[in-house]
């Protein structure tokens, strides 16, 4: 069988998105933890961080040669998801051309299964704009990154603590974050579990383990990520 | 009453009053043949569990309540007239790899091949698939990955599946893509709705035989 022939058929092209899935899983889990730096600036942990242990952390990301080479990896992964997802959602909703009178909603599925495709397009629209915040003024604009700033191990870096302050200001861009983090909490529900069962997972006991797992990573991870621009804009942290 | 006598009763009216009857399918009226297929307000064979369109009664109806009642709706499944559709796909799936080769001679012992009781609980219970598409009713992408796994399942999990195990699942997921059904996204749906319970376990089984068999083949 040609390779061409595997990645192409229904079930190679489920498995190119459980593949890229669980990848992109992964990196939201080392996305999660630097960013969740920015917390040690907490009153009751440290309230003299001024953002430092987070901007440690983007500086030791943005400047370790491994990790700008996983980053490209990174899009490479998002490519082939949100392509092979995009192929898949139109190449499913062709194969019934007549739709029925009377749907059948949620008579046996949820809703966020079913609408994979909908919550991948807000997480989409909303990773145009992240990167429009973060990942373009850190790599190649630095606009609001004019003034480097001393972090505590001797290094010169951008502030990209004070970047984030600034985008959280505003309560419509912090709204427009918390809803991609639900969006991205319904679509990891989904796609945690459905992953495993495209790898062929089928043992009821571990099965539900995964689900357990997947469900747990589905609201924690969603949730500290909306809870950073909540807390920039309460100003939790400063 | 039974749902397909109502649609007699209908029948002969529409005959009594010159009209065309409904055209629709159905053949044992047991509930093991698979031919009635009918999109019952918004649920393939109609509001009950585990249940086929000929075993759904009546009585699971008030006093004039409104049924809308529409044939299956893909693309591999045409509609041939009013209810009936074209399930012929199916077959040419069937065709494309779900058999077992025996050879001719004297017949063998039907236990001299010992099989895990599990394992053929496992298989009878895939084996229970009747074929009748509501699964790919049901998929809000017409997929049929759960036929499909019924009978790879049914068949890789026993002895005399072991020969044509890796060809049966190549073709037959080639042919059921070349049918023109959609691809399974795990939404459950299918097993919801299947009068058979067969479970979307199966799916997981048939993803990892195409795996095994297309890393190696």
């Amino acid at each position: 069988m040609k390779w061409s022939d595997f990645f192409t058929s229904s079930v190679g092209k489920k498995l190119i998105m459980a593949i890229t899935g669980l990848f992109l899983i992964t990196f939201l889990l080392v996305h999660m933890g630097v960013n969740a730096c920015i917390f040690n600036d907490l009153s009751f942990i440290d309230p003299n961080d001024n953002g430092d242990m987070f901007n440690r952390a983007a500086d030791f990301m943005g400047k370790t040669v491994l990790i700008r080479i996983m980053e490209l990896v990174l899009f490479l992964g998002f490519f082939l998801h949100i392509i092979q997802g995009i192929m898949l959602e139109l190449q499913n909703r062709s194969r019934r051309k007549l739709g029925y009178e009377v749907a059948m909603g949620n008579k046996g599925s949820k809703w966020y299964s079913r609408s994979m495709g909908l919550l991948g397009t807000i997480l989409l629209l909303f990773l145009i704009l992240h990167w429009w915040h973060f990942w373009i003024p850190s790599r190649f604009t630095h606009a609001g990154l004019e003034e480097p700033i001393s972090l505590s191990n001797g290094r010169v870096s951008h502030d990209m603590f004070n970047l984030m302050k600034v985008t959280f200001t505003e309560w419509w861009v912090v709204g427009v974050y918390v809803v991609a983090c639900i969006s991205l909490a319904y679509h990891l529900l989904h796609g945690f579990q459905s992953a495993f069962r495209t790898f062929g997972l089928s043992n009821s006991r571990y099965l539900a383990l995964v689900n357990s797992i997947g469900f747990a990573y589905s609201i924690i991870v969603p949730l500290i990520f909306a809870l950073m621009p909540i807390a920039m804009k309460l100003g939790w942290v400063e | 009453m039974s749902f397909l006598e109502m649609i007699d009763v209908l029948n002969e009216e529409l005959i009594r009053e010159g009209k065309d009857p409904i055209a629709f399918d159905h053949d044992c009226r047991e509930g093991i043949c698979g031919m009635c297929s009918m999109y019952i307000n918004g649920r393939p064979h109609g509001p009950w569990e585990a249940n086929t369109t000929c075993q759904l009664h009546m009585r699971a109806y008030k006093d004039g309540d409104v049924i809308v009642v529409e044939p299956w709706r893909a693309n591999a499944f045409h509609v041939i007239k009013d209810l009936v559709v074209d399930r012929s796909a199916f077959d040419r799936i069937i065709q494309a790899g779900g058999y077992v080769s025996a050879n001719t001679g004297s017949p063998v012992d039907a236990n001299a091949i010992p099989i895990e009781k599990d394992k053929a609980d496992a298989a009878f219970a895939a084996a229970a698939c009747i074929g009748c598409g509501a699964c790919v009713a049901a998929c809000k992408n017409s997929s049929a990955m759960l036929f499909l796994s019924a009978k790879v399942a049914h068949l890789s999990q026993l002895p005399q599946g072991v020969p044509e195990r890796k060809s049966r699942v190549l073709n037959m997921v080639a042919q059921m893509d070349k049918e023109g059904f959609g691809a399974c996204t795990n939404t459950g749906a299918c097993e919801a709705v299947c009068p058979k319970e067969i479970s979307i376990s199966n799916i997981a089984k048939l993803n990892l035989e195409y795996l095994s068999a297309g890393v190696t083949v």
